[in-house]
């Protein structure tokens, strides 16, 4: 008996099984069960109220395509991503180049670093609701500090380029609403993408970029030449990220303008949380939100090609 | 000063280096300057308006970085003793804390179990761990607030630490495989032969040695607790049981009236330290973000 009892325990095959199934079975029950009920619920007519199952087919999908609203949302939430996602890839180059340069090893110079990594992660690392507060009184109607700037600047106030308004009025305009909105996750995102990148480019093995300077190469042929292909990989998990972060981010628009002025800043995580929780509609709200699904699936076949394309190198 | 042109002058060569690096450091430390200061503008606007009085926030035109009365601590006396503040940090650490002993529980387990898988079938569980990480909370709140209705646990921090682990463990399992895998079996070999059984060989041999990867974990987890958003904002509406990410934009601002002085401080006290943590974690945080392409 102790013999078996023994042999059990010892048995290392199941133990992997023992081992994985308790986050296997969470993972199943928190994640897959209510993906299950997310399509359940957006073919039927499910409300907060009444959860019973009435099968309605695409009718719910077929309804949301019809609102002008929901359109504004899927147009938003793409052009919101892309325009983000280029801008923080670009600013997120930029820094890592800076950051990554040889400096002389002072120790003011490694404090003075130390201080400014803290303040260029701060972005990345503060709660975004509680970031995003910070930016409501940035774009603050009346009392922005922005506005100021360009009233000293004499770019904003009568008789100026942006005049005669002391205001520019941030949140309130269609364009403008939006133009802080994608600023916003640019500021937010750029840590992440920049400190990604820096690993890329550490990463890179020395004697490859002193065999380039020997060979005659200047920076910005070293930049292009080498290292920027070198890290395209860890460049493009970096974007994914981005894109993932930005894409299902509700947080933003909720506290800067709800998807105000009307409908301009809609995105699909608010409409969905419109429809689906403050209306009460369960079954459009699940129909909204898996608008995303797709977007997700096709980013989650890029990682895995290129996790492979990885190993077999 | 003809040097600068005349490149291979005598002396003057050395001149032009030293030159171009005193430039080359300006605009250097010119660029850093400028990306630290968008990158911390909103906090530093926090600093400054926090101890700002009413007349000094509130005057149109004028500069919003002066001080003409006394820098006031009202509004931070204001904060702690007039609003929940005190009571959304309770509850961020305390379900912070829960969260962080689940996903340990759940993913130290499951990590050691993909690391030892060998071959293909190891690599592609833990690449779909690392998906399943990537499923936005946007896609599952719907059915899931449905969930939590018909469970009871609505306006209950419950919730929040029955949800959370749903983003924690799968970037937790995912974290904790590389560092099971630089952990070399025989190891545990040599400690079952000392007559240790599998389980005792993983506790008291493989655990001890894991140590790095279980605090970026429990770093890692707690700050995802204070960041997150959406579940908390669907979750629970109740004022007293609110969390930091929710209770301070929602419950600080009381309709169209903001108490600016108190909001932007409460954000700045949260900021600070969490800027801290990840300073110090950043490195280590990083590698479970490179999908392991990184060794650091």
């Amino acid at each position: 008996m102790n013999a078996i009892m023994s042999r059990w325990i010892d048995d290392s095959r199941l133990m992997g099984i023992v081992f994985l199934a308790p986050a296997t079975l969470y993972i199943v029950l928190l994640v897959g069960l209510p993906f299950v009920t997310a399509l359940l619920f957006s073919v039927s007519t499910a409300t907060v109220g009444d959860a019973s199952f009435n099968y309605v087919g695409l009718r719910n999908f077929a309804n949301v395509w019809q609102t002008p609203a929901f359109r504004d949302a899927l147009v938003n939430t793409f052009s919101f991503t892309v325009i983000a996602q280029i801008c923080t890839i670009i600013l997120a180059n930029i820094l890592a180049q800076l950051l990554t340069t040889p400096l002389p090893q002072r120790r003011s110079g490694r404090i003075g670093m130390w201080i400014a990594r803290m303040l260029l992660i701060l972005p990345w690392a503060t709660p975004l609701s509680l970031s995003v507060v910070g930016w409501l009184w940035m774009f603050d109607s009346k009392y922005s500090p922005i506005d100021y700037i360009f009233r000293e600047l004499a770019l904003l106030g009568p008789g100026t380029v942006w005049g005669p308004a002391n205001n520019l009025i941030w949140l309130g305009k269609p364009l403008l609403a939006k133009a802080s909105i994608i600023f916003v996750h640019v500021w937010r995102m750029t840590p992440l993408a920049t400190v990604i990148l820096m690993a890329g480019l550490s990463s890179i093995p020395t004697d490859l970029l002193d065999q380039a300077e020997v060979d005659g190469s200047r920076y910005f042929r070293t930049l292009f030449q080498v290292k920027l292909p070198l890290i395209m990989p860890i460049m493009l998990i970096s974007l994914l990220f981005g894109f993932i972060f930005t894409f299902g981010d509700l947080t933003v628009v909720y506290i800067l303008t709800r998807g105000g002025p009307i409908t301009h800043t809609l995105t699909l995580p608010m409409y969905s949380f419109l429809v689906g929780i403050d209306g009460g509609n369960l079954a459009q709200g699940a129909a909204v939100s898996l608008f995303i699904f797709p977007v997700l699936l096709l980013v989650a076949v890029v990682l895995l090609r290129t996790a492979s394309r990885a190993e077999v190198r | 000063m003809a040097s600068l042109t005349a490149g291979p002058a005598p002396g003057g060569g050395a001149r032009r280096l030293r030159v171009m690096r005193v430039l080359r450091g300006t605009f250097y430390t010119t660029a850093v300057l400028f990306f630290c200061l968008l990158a911390a503008s909103p906090f530093l606007v926090m600093g400054v308006v926090t101890f700002q009085t009413d007349q000094d926030l509130y005057k149109r035109g004028a500069s919003p970085f002066d001080y003409e009365d006394m820098p006031t601590l009202e509004h931070l006396d204001n904060l702690f003793n007039d609003t929940r503040y005190l009571s959304f940090v309770r509850n961020s650490t305390v379900t912070g804390i829960a969260v962080v002993v689940v996903t340990l529980a759940l993913s130290l387990p499951a990590a050691w179990a993909l690391a030892r898988l060998t071959g293909r079938r190891g690599e592609s569980m833990g690449i779909l761990m690392f998906i399943v990480y990537l499923v936005p909370p946007t896609l599952l709140f719907i059915p899931l607030f449905r969930i939590i209705v018909q469970l009871g646990l609505r306006d209950n921090l419950l919730s929040l630490i029955l949800v959370y682990p749903s983003i924690s463990v799968p970037f937790s399992t995912w974290l904790l495989m590389g560092f099971f895998k630089s952990i070399p079996p025989e190891l545990e070999e040599a400690a079952l032969v000392d007559g240790f059984n599998r389980y005792e060989a993983f506790w008291r041999v493989v655990l001890p040695l894991a140590r790095p990867g279980i605090i970026s974990v429990v770093v890692f987890t707690f700050t995802l607790t204070l960041h997150e958003f959406i579940y908390s904002l669907v979750f629970i509406s109740a004022s007293e049981a609110r969390t930091l990410s929710t209770g301070v934009p929602t419950e600080l601002i009381r309709g169209d009236v903001f108490f600016w002085q108190p909001l932007l401080a409460s954000a700045l006290l949260v900021a600070i330290p969490v800027g801290l943590v990840y300073n110090l974690f950043l490195d280590r945080l990083v590698q479970g973000f490179t999908l392991g392409a990184v060794k650091g």
